[in-house]
């Protein structure tokens, strides 16, 4: 990535203006133009570097319920048993992990009883146990990563 | 805080991201019949009240070359889950620290993640995490990703959304 690439992704990363030229702003702060700046941001997303570029949303503050998944897949059911987990809209950031509970999600519903809902559609579509290990409390919330 | 059915309309369509246009906030508009300034008028009320903490970019972290991405999760007595954690977000390279409730199939109370680009130095740092914070001998487990499936997000918002237009189409005149 080239040092003024990165400049743009340090200053993004701090969340752009909610005015009416926001890319404007954020190019005269770096002393770029306008259409780069979206025309960077939209390379970035075709590129795969980014999975959106938009509002990051607190579920929580809305009433909203999260928790973390684990399960236990048997490898020869892997696939298959991400795609039906996948399949739930409320289902974010799934990752495959190293270890014996080998799929780890975030679930987001509108409230705790919709999570009890997803999770025993997904126990009862896969035959697995869903491991629900809600946060009781979260200490440090965002990475920035250092960019270079 | 209450959302009212034109944040929602306005939220819904955030999910897919913000336009890349010189003026998106007016293009959003366009789409769910509002102007610019009532969109902007909304979404700051919503930063204000934290429902969006900010806008800006959901990165991929694998792809900037963070590919070594550890969970790392301690049972930890509950009389010292704070202190340890106040520890741990002290450190430079601990990207996000939860309490979480303990399962009895998973009897862990305190993770961590840890993103570096090499697994032996991110290995390195678990065990640094662990002595910093005074977790030595603690039941404890390193789970590095090996993929990441889905990074969209939940549809929080259009499924709220769909949910009320569902509502209002079963029951006419209602």
């Amino acid at each position: 990535m080239q040092p003024r690439e990165r400049e743009l992704l340090r200053r993004l990363l701090r969340g752009i203006p909610v005015d009416s030229r926001p890319f404007a702003e954020v190019a005269r702060e770096l002393g770029m133009d306008e259409a780069e700046v979206a025309a960077t941001i939209r390379r970035w997303l075709e590129e795969g570097l980014l999975t959106r570029f938009g509002p990051m949303f607190d579920i929580e503050r809305l009433g909203g319920a999260v928790t973390l998944c684990a399960m236990a897949v048997p490898q020869a059911r892997f696939e298959e048993v991400a795609a039906m987990v996948n399949a739930h809209p409320e289902v974010a950031h799934n990752y495959e992990r190293e270890h014996r509970f080998n799929m780890w999600f975030v679930i987001a519903a509108e409230s705790r009883a919709e999570i009890d809902r997803v999770i025993a559609e997904i126990e009862r579509e896969t035959r697995l146990q869903v491991v629900d290990l809600p946060k009781e409390r979260e200490y440090f919330l965002e990475f920035i990563p250092e960019v270079g | 805080m209450e959302l009212s059915p034109r944040d929602l309309e306005l939220l819904a369509l955030l999910e897919d991201g913000l336009p890349l246009v010189p003026r998106p906030y007016a293009a959003l508009g366009g789409r769910c019949g509002m102007d610019e300034a009532e969109v902007i008028a909304r979404l700051r009320r919503l930063l204000e009240a934290g429902v969006i903490r900010r806008f800006g970019l959901i990165l991929r972290h694998r792809r900037l070359g963070y590919r070594a991405n550890a969970m790392v999760v301690w049972d930890v007595p509950d009389v010292r889950v704070r202190e340890a954690a106040r520890i741990l977000c002290a450190l430079p390279f601990v990207t996000l620290c939860y309490r979480r409730r303990r399962h009895p199939a998973w009897p862990y109370n305190l993770y961590c993640m840890i993103h570096g680009r090499e697994r032996s130095p991110v290995l390195e740092q678990v065990d640094e995490a662990t002595r910093a914070a005074g977790l030595e001998g603690l039941p404890r487990q390193v789970l590095f990703s090996r993929r990441c499936f889905k990074q969209t997000g939940a549809r929080y918002f259009s499924t709220i959304r769909n949910s009320l237009r569902e509502a209002a189409d079963a029951a006419p005149g209602a």
